[in-house]
């Protein structure tokens, strides 16, 4: 609606784009070396180590923290809450472009990335969680970029073509939640193939459940956290209904989130019963263990509820931040910091300093590309073409 | 839309068949596999072992792998604790157990399992369990995602982390392409102590099993690879605990494809009642949406309806109170009216009286008599 507000006139040189600027300039010297030194020269992974943070961050976080697209478009679509309308086109770019630079990605961490379509066209490996992950984010990022056409032709006044695309949005949703709660789950499941090297606190035959309910709490956490910063950001760009709807969208995703990290605590209650693992809680992992539990998992929980009953918005999304680092130090738990929690202090990892720029390079790629799309298409606010036309 | 769901379903097949007749997966069942019949192994015991390096070095010969930073003659290089790596399938470390100061060795090399972690996990199936027993590797396929090092209970895959375009997993062939051939494998054939028995698998249980009875004291009363994660090629004897020589004593006895088989049965599962549930959940909130507005409309209705008949009894009641209003102004009106005419006629009459008393006019007497008439 108000195409002329961030484009025009803005200057160039901000504090954001020289950051950026410098963060996309070291990550493209870092590529060139990765791609001709090996990981060797780039990356502080060895034999006991195969996995570091380009797996445990980008893959492991990355899909996590993109789950908002499929939580909230079956939350509107599927569930009919129509409420929550306006916060599906940002929660979907976001997690197309999250699922792409997570394929991105791991270019960098795989050894010969033009062989990734191998699993699928030379030798299908079907006995490995790995091909269940690959073939669910491969079809889910194709799903993702369906589910983001519309917005596209909008830009492009292609109207047959969205017509066409929107057709399809309830069969993309129900395709997007099935591929989701595969590939969610079997993250976890990667891991249950090597008992002998997860802490018992992590490792549980129930991971793959442990991994998708956690999807959800992140995916709604994201869509509140995303939505307070592009709010700073891209005020201008939003129109009166997205506005209107946001707080709404800001307590039921609490109101849910609370709920969900209330199962998700007594889910994990149930695993360290199962498996009688009560005696860790007495260690060191066990103490930190217990951080994790109620600092990231029933603090937030309790939070979320007081905020929702309070109508206290501000409370609501320093939860939501709060609650995405929650689930980045499970991720971290249970791909590093209690992966090979049996070696010696000299035998573990700690990731190289350009391991983490060039995650760092990945994210910022993606929040300029998520910005240029933004300031152009009709991400917060409905096309004047097609209101009222969903 | 047609494609994706194509696609889709085709991979899910795929996965879902894998998942249910897939060659190691084991999904359920009564049978235990116990490897290939007839299929080889290596029985170490680590008793007769002096910690030469003599086999390092066969295998370093047979394999052509890079000379050595130290030669293999060096017995320095045991003084720390080493693992296998890109250029070394087998390394022999020395240890000092609890009892006694007499070290021991032992030595360290893919253990060949008879149900193989790293093959499971391989997304492109890049391992083979072989009919001898040997655990193959084909880089040809390898995408280099090393999930196979995660899995291996043993942590024996290697990775070339120095190669850049063309990295390749590195571990122990047990000699493939020579025992093939009839010959032994590198390190079995260089050992002077003959540490090193390379026979069948069920043989060599045999003979391990053997020499525990016979020499009680010597060894410990377990063979190792015997059952860990299901069963290994390679064999162990040990005169001290094996935990003491560095082997992991908390591994199970568990096949790896076994600790996956739940999950990769649930994909099917996904994939079959997923879409039921959500058009159902979808269903059922359209519907609700139905209902919702075929009540809202018949609320409408409703109160319209209300709405007219109070209405039509306002404006019926309304009507007779204006009849009756009409009809009581009316009256009020000719009342009005006839007490003015008689008031007026009153007073003519009393001015025609005073008159006619002043003038003496008979006729006023006639007039002061009609209105009192028709008042009555």
């Amino acid at each position: 609606m108000s195409d002329h507000a961030a484009t025009n006139g803005r200057p160039l040189l901000t504090p954001f784009n020289i950051v950026a600027g410098i963060i996309v300039v070291v990550g493209l010297i870092l590529t060139v070396l990765r791609f001709t030194g090996g990981l060797a020269a780039t990356t502080n992974l060895d034999d006991y180590n195969p996995w570091g943070l380009w797996i445990g961050f980008d893959l492991l976080v990355g899909v996590a923290l993109a789950a908002g697209g499929y939580v909230t478009s079956a939350a509107c679509y599927i569930f009919g809450m129509k409420r929550f309308h306006s916060a599906v086109r940002p929660a979907v770019l976001t997690g197309f472009l999250g699922y792409a630079l997570v394929v991105v990605a791991l270019h960098y961490d795989v050894g010969r990335p033009w062989r990734l379509p191998y699993p699928f066209i030379m030798q299908q490996g079907t006995t490995s969680l790995l091909f269940e992950v690959g073939a669910c984010v491969a079809l889910y990022l194709t799903v993702l970029f369906l589910e983001c056409t519309p917005v596209a032709f909008e830009w492009l006044g292609w109207k047959k073509a969205r017509a066409l695309a929107v057709k399809m949005t309830m069969v993309l949703t129900i395709f997007g939640v099935i591929l989701s709660t595969l590939h969610q789950s079997s993250l976890g499941a990667l891991f249950l193939i090597a008992p002998s090297k997860l802490h018992p606190l992590w490792y549980s035959g129930y991971l793959p459940v442990y991994f998708f309910v956690s999807s959800i709490i992140a995916g709604l956490s994201m869509v509140i956290f995303e939505g307070t910063l592009s709010h700073r950001a891209f005020h201008d760009k939003m129109d009166a209904v997205h506005l209107e709807e946001r707080d709404g969208v800001v307590l039921g995703f609490a109101k849910a989130a609370s709920l969900v990290l209330a199962g998700y605590f007594f889910i994990k209650v149930v695993g360290i019963s199962a498996d009688n693992n009560w005696h860790y809680l007495g260690t060191g992992y066990g103490a930190w263990f217990l951080v994790e539990m109620i600092g990231f998992v029933m603090l937030p929980s309790i939070l979320y509820a007081v905020g929702r009953r309070d109508k206290n918005i501000p409370l609501i999304k320093w939860t939501a931040a709060w609650t995405v680092l929650g689930v980045i130090v499970n991720r971290f738990n249970v791909s590093m910091i209690a992966f090979n929690y049996h070696l010696p202090a000299s035998d573990r990892y700690f990731p190289h300093w350009m391991e983490i720029a060039i995650s760092v390079f990945i994210v910022t790629v993606g929040v300029l590309i998520f910005r240029w799309i933004v300031t152009r298409m009709p991400i917060f606010y409905e096309h004047p073409d097609y209101q009222d036309s969903h | 839309m047609s494609i994706s769901r194509r696609k889709f379903l085709g991979w899910m097949g795929v996965a879902g068949a894998g998942s249910l007749v897939g060659r190691s997966a084991k999904a359920a069942g009564n049978k235990h596999f116990t490897g290939h019949p007839e299929s080889m192994g290596v029985l170490y015991d680590s008793t007769l072992c002096i910690g030469c390096r003599q086999c390092e070095a066969g295998c370093n010969q047979v394999n052509q792998l890079p000379p050595p930073e130290k030669p293999f003659d060096d017995l320095k290089v045991l003084d720390t604790t080493r693992r296998t790596d890109a250029k070394t399938y087998t390394v022999i470390n020395r240890y000092t157990p609890a009892t006694g100061d007499k070290p021991v060795f032992r030595k360290i090399q893919c253990n060949h399992c008879l149900e193989p972690a790293c093959a499971s996990a391989c997304f492109v199936r890049a391992f083979t369990k072989t009919e001898t027993g040997a655990v193959t590797y084909d880089a040809s396929v390898c995408v280099g995602c090393r999930y196979c090092m995660v899995a291996c209970p043993f942590e024996i895959p290697a990775y070339e982390y120095d190669a850049a375009l063309d990295p390749e997993i590195t571990k122990c062939t047990m000699c493939y392409p020579r025992v093939s051939k009839g010959l032994l494998p590198g390190c079995v054939d260089t050992c002077p102590m003959e540490a090193l028995t390379f026979g069948k698998r069920d043989d060599l249980l045999k003979i391990a099993h053997e020499r525990i009875r016979k020499y009680p004291d010597r060894y410990v009363d377990h063979v190792y690879g015997e059952k860990e994660m299901g069963g290994t090629s390679w064999l162990y004897l040990s005169g001290v605990p094996f935990k003491q020589v560095g082997m992991r004593e908390d591994l199970g006895v568990t096949p790896a494809p076994s600790l996956t088989a739940g999950a990769l049965g649930a994909v099917p599962m996904v994939v079959g009642l997923w879409p039921v549930l959500l058009t159902g959940v979808y269903a059922i909130s359209k519907r609700k949406d139905k209902i919702e507005q075929q009540e809202k409309a018949a609320a409408v209705e409703t109160a319209k309806e209300q709405t007219q008949s109070q209405a039509d009894a306002k404006l019926t009641e309304a009507l007779a109170q204006a009849e009756k209003d009409k009809d009581a102004a009316v009256e009020k009106a000719v009342a009005a009216a006839l007490e003015e005419a008689a008031r007026k006629q009153e007073e003519a009459a009393q001015k025609a009286e005073a008159d006619s008393s002043a003038s003496d006019d008979p006729a006023s007497g006639d007039s002061g008599a009609t209105p009192s008439e028709e008042e009555s």
